[in-house]
């Protein structure tokens, strides 16, 4: 049995390493733009809040961003596994935030963090 | 034609069994504010996408206002600048009364300077940057819409949701005929 769940966890950080790799930063920038540029910039707070440095950052904490009680107190703090999870549904990871956009293709989500990443030197 | 969708949406929506709050929400599309008064339900976070998209409209309003006193569109330009303000304004009128209706709060904008240092409008130095800005916070506007239809639990203010990506893609496909920019070769451009 133990042996079976360290071969599943070897596994999935296998299959994460690769989607890490295969992850492209430069179609995310393109995706970004399209598909988060309506309400985003990287270095302005606009409709949502400034997003240079996002990767690693303890999520509501943006400077100078009205953010809703429930991000603020969310405890979040902004990785892969925790954007992808925002991206796919926000309101499943934080009850009560004030984003509501979705991403529902897995690559997108995937190069949209690589590009948040690179765009944050992580 | 209106009344024909009116129409329409009526019968789909008796056949359907919709909820309170989607009789709610046709209720303001139809236009019938006593009937949209006298309904109550937990709408909160349908209330809050929508104070969303009214922070978008707000922005665009404010975008085109700084690209329509820049002095760098010429007047056919200018007018359909105007125009494309126009209907952003008509967004936000909307939107505000649903949000109002629904007993929320409708978030106030910022003003045009801000939107301007935000949106680095400083570096606008011929009409093309200022045209190019516009496709960009029109195909996002469009895109923004389409990815919050299905976080809305009534589905009639999904079909809301739907109406603005329209209208901000048909902005887009002017800006960008005007830029003289080749139209997709793909299909599915928005949204994706």
């Amino acid at each position: 049995m133990i042996r079976q769940a360290v071969l599943s966890a070897a596994i999935l950080s296998a299959a994460a390493a690769a989607d890490a790799a295969a992850a492209d930063p430069g179609r995310g920038k393109e995706l970004y733009e399209s598909r988060c540029g309506g309400c985003h910039s990287l270095d302005a707070n606009r409709v949502g809040p400034a997003h240079r440095g996002v990767y690693g950052r303890k999520a509501g904490t943006a400077p100078n961003f009205n953010y809703s009680a429930a991000v603020r107190n969310s405890g979040v703090v902004w990785e892969g596994k925790t954007l992808d999870a925002w991206l796919t549904d926000p309101q499943r990871l934080i009850p009560g935030q004030r984003m509501n956009f979705r991403i529902s293709a897995a690559e997108d989500r995937t190069d949209i963090i690589a590009y948040l990443r690179q765009q944050s030197g992580r | 034609m209106s009344r024909i969708i009116d129409q329409h949406r009526r019968r789909f929506l008796r056949a359907s069994g919709v909820t309170v709050l989607s009789a709610s929400a046709v209720a303001l599309l139809a236009g019938c504010e006593k009937m949209a008064a006298a309904q109550t339900s937990n709408s909160a976070g349908d209330v809050g996408i929508l104070n969303t998209a009214l922070g978008l409209e707000h922005e665009a309003i404010s975008a085109y206002q700084v690209g329509a006193a820049s002095d760098l569109l010429q007047k056919p330009v200018l007018e359909v600048a105007v125009r494309f303000q126009s209907h952003h304004k008509g967004h936000r009128d909307a939107l505000i009364a649903t949000i109002r209706k629904l007993g929320g709060m409708p978030v106030a904008a910022k003003s045009d300077a801000e939107v301007a240092q935000a949106l680095n409008a400083a570096a606008l130095k011929t009409q093309v940057d200022v045209l190019r800005l516009a496709q960009r916070l029109e195909k996002g506007a469009a895109n923004a819409y389409i990815g919050v239809i299905p976080s809305f639990s009534d589905k009639a203010l999904a079909q809301v949701s739907a109406r603005l990506a329209a209208d901000e893609a048909m902005h887009w496909t002017v800006l960008t005929q005007v830029l003289n920019d080749s139209l997709p070769a793909s299909a599915l451009t928005f949204g994706a």
